[in-house]
C-alpha cells in the first residue's frame, strides 16, 4: 500500500465572482520514502493540494470531495483532534517563505521544541535537546546559542533551515515542501535543496516537493506530476518526463527553461496564461494555449490516459497524460522533438 | 539589562513632555478672564479695591506671567506646589488626600475595560463575519456613542433605584475595604465603558489581521490545538498594537473621572478640579493638571515597556 493516496480530490473556493475549482478531481500516490515532485505555473493548484493534505484549507475554500488516505486512514474522515495528531507528526509541512512562517515573538528554539513537546512524550529538557540537535543537523552553527535567538536574528537561509528542522522535529512519514527555496538566492537554494535531500534520506521521509522549477525536480525527485488548472496533466518518473514528455504543456514548460549557451534572443514562453478557474475552457483546459490544438480539443475533455496503451490511467499507472492524442482522437498528432543534451536537459546529480 | 536601559531612556525622554504640559497649562490658566482675588472680593462685600491690590501683590499675581511661571516652576522643583488661596492650605496636601479615591476609580475602570475588551475582541475575531462578531460590533458602537454622564445616570436609575443592588450615597467606607468594591462598581463601569468599547474593536481588528498571517497556518500545521494557536501564537502578536492604544485611552479615563465623579458624588480629584476651576485656584488647577500629565506620561511609558516585553524586535532596536 502506498504511504499516501489521494483519490478524486476536489477543492473549491467560493468567491464573489463565482466558484473557483482550485483542485479538480486530482488523484496521485506517494510511496514511503519517495520524492514526488509537483510542478506547474502559479495558480495551478499546487499549494492548495498541499494544504489539503493537512486539512488546512480555510474559508472560503472547501474540500468538496475525495479521499486522502495516509497508510489507509482517510484524513478527510478524521475528527479535528485526530487530524491534529497527524499534523506535524505524521505529515509535516515546509512553507514557502520561512520569514512569515515563523512567529516573530517566540524564539526559534521554542517554536521547534513546541511541536516535540506536543507530539512526543518529551520533557521540556529533552525537547530542548532534540531541538538543538535538529538545528545542528540542518546546518545552523552554534546551535545551542542560536536556540534562544528570535527569527529576526536569523538570515533568510537560516530561517528556512530552522523551518526544515521544525518540520522534521517529530520524524514525519511525509514532508510536504511548498516551494521551500523560492524566497532564497540561488546559492542558498542549492545548499538547502541538497540538505533537504540528505535529510529525507536520513530520516527516511517521503517528500512531496512543490515547485515551479523543473531544474529542482530534475535534481531531487523520483516521480513528477505536472499540474495545470487544478488537474494533473502528466505523471511520470522524473527520467521519463525529461527524456520523453507526453503532454504539450510539459513540453512548453521545459522549453521555457533558459540554458547556458543558448543563443536565442528572447526567452521562450508558453503563449497566453492560465485560464480563469471560474469558467474553465470547454474540452481540454490547455487547448487555448496549445500549438497542436484541434477542433476535438475544444469539444472533448481528455481523460488521464496511459500513453503507451491508450487505456484510462489509474492512481497506480506508471505513466499518464491528459491529451486526446493517446486515445487516438487527434488528427494531426503532437509534433515536437525532444533533443537531449547531456550537459543541460538530463537529470543531474547533486549540483551544488 | 537592555530593558533597564530602554526604561531609563524613555523616562528621560518624558521630562520635556511634562515641561511642555506645565507651560501650556500655565498659559491657559492665565488667559482665562478673572482670578481668585476677584472671586474672593466678590464673595466678601466688606473687601475694598485696595484689599484686592494688596492680595494680588501678596499672591504674586501682579507680576508678568513669565515671572510668575519661573517662580512657580522653581517652587515646584523644590517640592512646593504653592498654597490654596481660599483656605491657605498646601495644595499638595489636598491632592494627596483625594488622589487614592481617583486612582481606585480609574484602576477599577481600567481592569473592567480590559476584562471586557480583550476576551470580547478575541471572540469577535475568531467568529468574524458571524453573529457573535455583529453583536460585539453593536455593543462596541453603543459603548463608544453613549455619553458617560448619561450612562452613569441610567446605571443609577436601573441598578440602584429600581433594583436596589448598589448603594447610591457617597461612599462612607474606608477606601481599602471589600465593601468599597461595591461602591466602585457603578462609577467604575461608567468610566471604563468607552475605553472598553474602543479597545475591543482594536483587539478584534488586530487579531483578525494576525489570524491571516502564515505563521498561524504554520502553527496549525505543527498539530497544535486551536486554543494554543490562538492564545499563544496569535494573542501575543495582537496585543502589540492594543497596548499602544490602551495607553492613549488612559487619557479618556482620567478626563472621564471629572464627569463621573460629579455624577456619582465621588470624592476624588475630578470634583476637586471642577471646584478649583470655578474659583480660579491657579495653584490647585496647575498641580492637578501636572498630576494628570505625569499619569498619562507614566501610562505611555508603561505601554512602551510592555510593548518591548511583547515584541523582541523592539528590544533589539534599543
Amino acid at each position: 500500500m502506498a504511504l499516501l493516496e489521494v483519490r478524486d480530490l476536489t477543492v473549491t473556493f467560493y468567491t464573489a465572482e463565482g466558484v473557483v475549482t482550485a483542485v479538480d478531481d486530482l488523484s496521485y500516490s506517494i510511496e514511503a520514502g519517495e520524492k514526488f515532485g509537483v510542478v506547474g505555473e502559479s495558480g495551478a493548484g499546487k499549494s492548495v493540494t498541499a494544504l489539503s493534505l493537512l486539512r488546512l484549507i480555510e474559508s472560503p475554500g472547501r474540500i468538496e470531495s475525495g479521499e486522502i488516505l495516509l497508510d489507509g486512514d482517510d484524513l478527510l474522515e478524521m475528527t479535528e483532534t485526530e487530524i491534529q495528531e497527524v499534523r506535524g507528526n505524521r505529515v509535516a509541512m515546509i512553507f514557502q517563505d520561512a520569514q512569515t512562517a515563523l512567529n516573530p515573538v517566540y524564539t526559534v528554539g521554542d517554536q521547534i521544541s513546541e511541536a516535540i513537546r506536543h507530539h512526543l512524550d518529551h520533557t521540556d529538557e529533552e525537547a530542548r535537546e532534540r531541538a538543538i540537535e535538529l538545528l545542528d543537523r540542518v546546518g545552523i552553527p552554534d546551535a545551542e546559542a542560536r536556540y534562544s535567538d528570535y527569527p529576526h536574528e536569523f538570515s533568510g537561509g537560516m530561517q528556512q533551515r530552522a523551518v526544515i528542522a521544525m518540520a522534521l522535529s517529530c520524524d514525519p512519514d511525509l514532508l510536504v515542501a511548498d516551494e521551500p527555496t523560492t524566497a532564497l538566492d540561488v546559492t542558498t537554494e542549492a545548499k538547502i535543496l541538497a540538505e533537504l535531500e540528505d535529510l529525507a534520506e536520513e530520516f527516511d521521509t517521503a517528500v512531496q516537493l512543490i515547485t515551479h522549477d523543473l531544474g529542482v525536480v530534475a535534481d531531487l525527485c523520483d516521480r513528477v506530476m505536472v499540474m495545470y488548472a487544478g488537474k494533473s496533466v502528466e505523471r511520470a518518473s522524473a527520467e521519463d518526463l525529461f527524456y520523453d514528455p507526453k503532454h504539450p504543456y510539459t513540453v512548453g514548460l521545459m522549453s521555457s527553461i533558459p540554458r547556458i549557451g543558448d543563443d536565442r534572443d528572447r526567452l521562450q514562453t508558453i503563449p497566453g496564461s492560465m485560464p480563469d478557474l471560474i469558467s474553465t475552457p470547454t474540452g481540454c483546459s490547455f487547448h487555448p494555449r496549445c500549438p497542436y490544438a484541434e477542433e476535438a480539443c475544444r469539444r472533448t475533455e481528455p481523460a488521464l490516459t496511459e500513453p503507451e496503451t491508450g487505456k484510462p490511467a489509474t492512481v497506480g499507472s506508471e505513466r499518464s497524460a491528459r491529451c486526446l492524442e493517446y486515445t487516438g482522437e487527434l488528427n494531426g498528432g503532437l509534433d515536437y522533438d525532444v533533443t537531449v543534451r547531456d550537459d543541460a536537459a538530463a537529470p543531474t546529480e547533486g549540483s551544488q | 539589562m537592555d530593558l533597564l536601559k530602554f526604561t531609563v531612556r524613555r523616562t528621560l525622554a518624558s521630562i520635556p513632555v511634562l515641561f511642555g504640559v506645565s507651560v501650556i497649562t500655565f498659559g491657559l490658566v492665565h488667559l482665562t478672564p478673572g482670578d481668585v482675588v476677584s472671586q474672593l472680593v466678590a464673595a466678601n462685600p466688606d473687601a475694598s479695591q485696595a484689599d484686592a491690590v494688596r492680595l494680588r501683590r501678596e499672591f504674586g499675581l501682579d507680576d508678568p506671567v513669565w515671572v510668575q511661571y519661573i517662580n512657580w516652576l522653581g517652587d515646584v522643583l523644590t517640592g512646593d506646589f504653592g498654597e490654596h488661596f481660599t483656605s491657605g492650605r498646601d495644595v499638595s496636601a489636598l491632592v494627596w488626600a483625594r488622589l487614592p479615591e481617583t486612582l481606585a476609580l480609574g484602576l477599577f475602570g481600567w481592569v473592567f475595560a480590559l476584562l471586557i475588551a480583550i476576551p470580547g475582541g478575541i471572540y469577535a475575531a475568531i467568529n468574524r463575519g458571524e453573529i457573535g462578531d455583529d453583536v460585539s460590533r453593536f455593543a462596541a458602537l453603543s459603548g463608544i456613542s453613549i455619553p458617560n454622564f448619561w450612562l452613569g445616570l441610567m446605571l443609577i436609575a436601573v441598578f440602584s433605584v429600581q433594583l436596589n443592588l448598589f448603594p447610591t450615597l457617597d461612599p462612607q467606607e474606608p477606601l481599602l475595604s471589600t465593601s468599597m468594591l461595591w461602591w466602585l462598581v457603578l462609577p467604575g463601569v461608567t468610566i471604563g465603558t468607552a475605553a472598553s468599547a474602543n479597545l475591543m474593536r482594536i483587539m478584534r481588528t488586530s487579531m483578525a489581521e494576525e489570524l491571516n498571517k502564515e505563521y498561524v497556518t504554520a502553527a496549525r500545521a505543527k498539530g497544535l490545538p486551536e486554543r494554543t494557536v490562538v492564545l499563544k501564537h496569535v494573542l501575543r502578536n495582537s496585543l502589540i498594537s492594543v497596548t499602544t492604544i490602551a495607553a492613549f485611552l488612559t487619557a479618556s479615563i482620567v478626563s472621564g473621572s471629572v464627569v463621573v465623579e460629579t455624577v456619582f458624588g465621588w470624592p476624588g480629584l475630578g470634583i476637586l478640579f471642577v471646584e478649583a476651576i470655578n474659583v480660579r485656584e491657579i495653584n490647585l488647577i496647575l498641580v492637578i493638571t501636572l498630576f494628570t500629565g505625569v499619569f498619562i506620561v507614566l501610562a505611555n511609558l508603561l505601554a512602551d515597556i510592555v510593548y518591548a516585553l511583547l515584541d523582541p524586535r523592539i528590544r533589539h532596536d534599543y
